[in-house]
């Protein structure tokens, strides 16, 4: 993977939190629009190979986001994000959940809050995100599960060094 | 895979801080000793040797004893579990951030062309 120098990610067990930092080189208007609207959303929120689907969204505080994240096998990985806080251009809040097709929240699986904060900086737009689960407990499910499902394909270059290192 | 809860605590805090992220890059290629390991880093020997000592603790690295001098080693089956999860979590997002880019640039350029 390139070098990325102004990309930041820390995990947190201890307080079950991930801090996620990352610079752009576009204005912050743009940024903000990219994160709230959903046809803009839809286009980047899935990393590659999957894609975004939205079913419904109202950006506004009391509203919120049901969407899909699509594999190539099609199979969707429905999610709910739900607006608790809104500050135009400058941040917002959400609670993010597991969902089913429906929207209807998965009470199995643990929520957790998500707080967005865009500035200005020389180069264009910071975006922060920090993810807070309820519990170290909570979160080690969501890594369980993740590790379970393998949503994500991009381990060849870890495994790659690990099979080095176990030789 | 197993996941024990407290053993994956101990090793997300150990690699929470860059001095031990770097000490565990370093012996990724290869054993070194702790004088070599402590050398790029701006520290006393004493802080050093805490951090490796919560390496240790986390099960993420060995050490021994050889005449005066000690070496350390990486102990792999650790670093597979929370590494794995970690760089997952890393590398979803870096995707992620990579189109979101491409869609900035899009409509930069398309912003361009309408002026």
């Amino acid at each position: 993977m390139k070098p990325d120098p102004e990309f930041q990610f820390i995990a947190d067990t201890t307080t079950a939190k991930m801090t996620i930092r990352r610079e752009f080189a576009a204005r912050r208007e743009l940024v903000w629009d990219c994160h709230t609207k959903p046809e803009l959303l839809e286009r980047w929120f899935a990393p590659k190979p999957l894609s975004t689907k939205t079913k419904s969204m109202e950006f506004q505080e009391g509203g919120h986001w049901h969407y899909a994240m699509v594999d190539q096998d099609d199979t969707h990985y429905w999610g709910r994000t739900d607006y608790t806080s809104i500050t135009p251009k400058t941040h917002y809040a959400t609670t993010d959940a597991f969902s089913d097709e429906t929207g209807a929240p998965n009470t199995d699986m643990p929520i957790s809050d998500w707080d967005v904060t865009f500035s200005d900086t020389s180069k264009g737009t910071m975006v922060e995100t920090v993810i807070q689960y309820a519990s170290p407990d909570d979160l080690q499910k969501v890594i369980d599960m993740g590790m379970k499902e393998g949503l994500t394909s991009t381990l060849e270059t870890l495994d790659e060094v690990l099979a080095e290192l176990t030789k | 895979m197993e996941n024990k809860s407290p053993e994956l605590d101990a090793v997300f805090h150990a690699l929470g801080d860059p001095t031990r992220r770097a000490v565990v890059q370093r012996l990724v290629q290869g054993e070194a000793s702790v004088s070599d390991l402590a050398r790029p880093f701006d520290m006393g020997l004493p802080a050093f040797m805490k951090h490796l000592g919560v390496l240790q603790d986390a099960g993420l690295v060995v050490s021994e004893k050889h005449g005066r001098t000690r070496t350390c080693r990486i102990q792999p089956e650790t670093l597979t579990a929370a590494e794995r999860w970690f760089e997952e979590q890393r590398a979803f997002w870096q995707g992620r951030y990579a189109g979101l880019d491409e869609l900035l640039r899009t409509l930069e350029q398309g912003k361009k062309d309408e002026t």
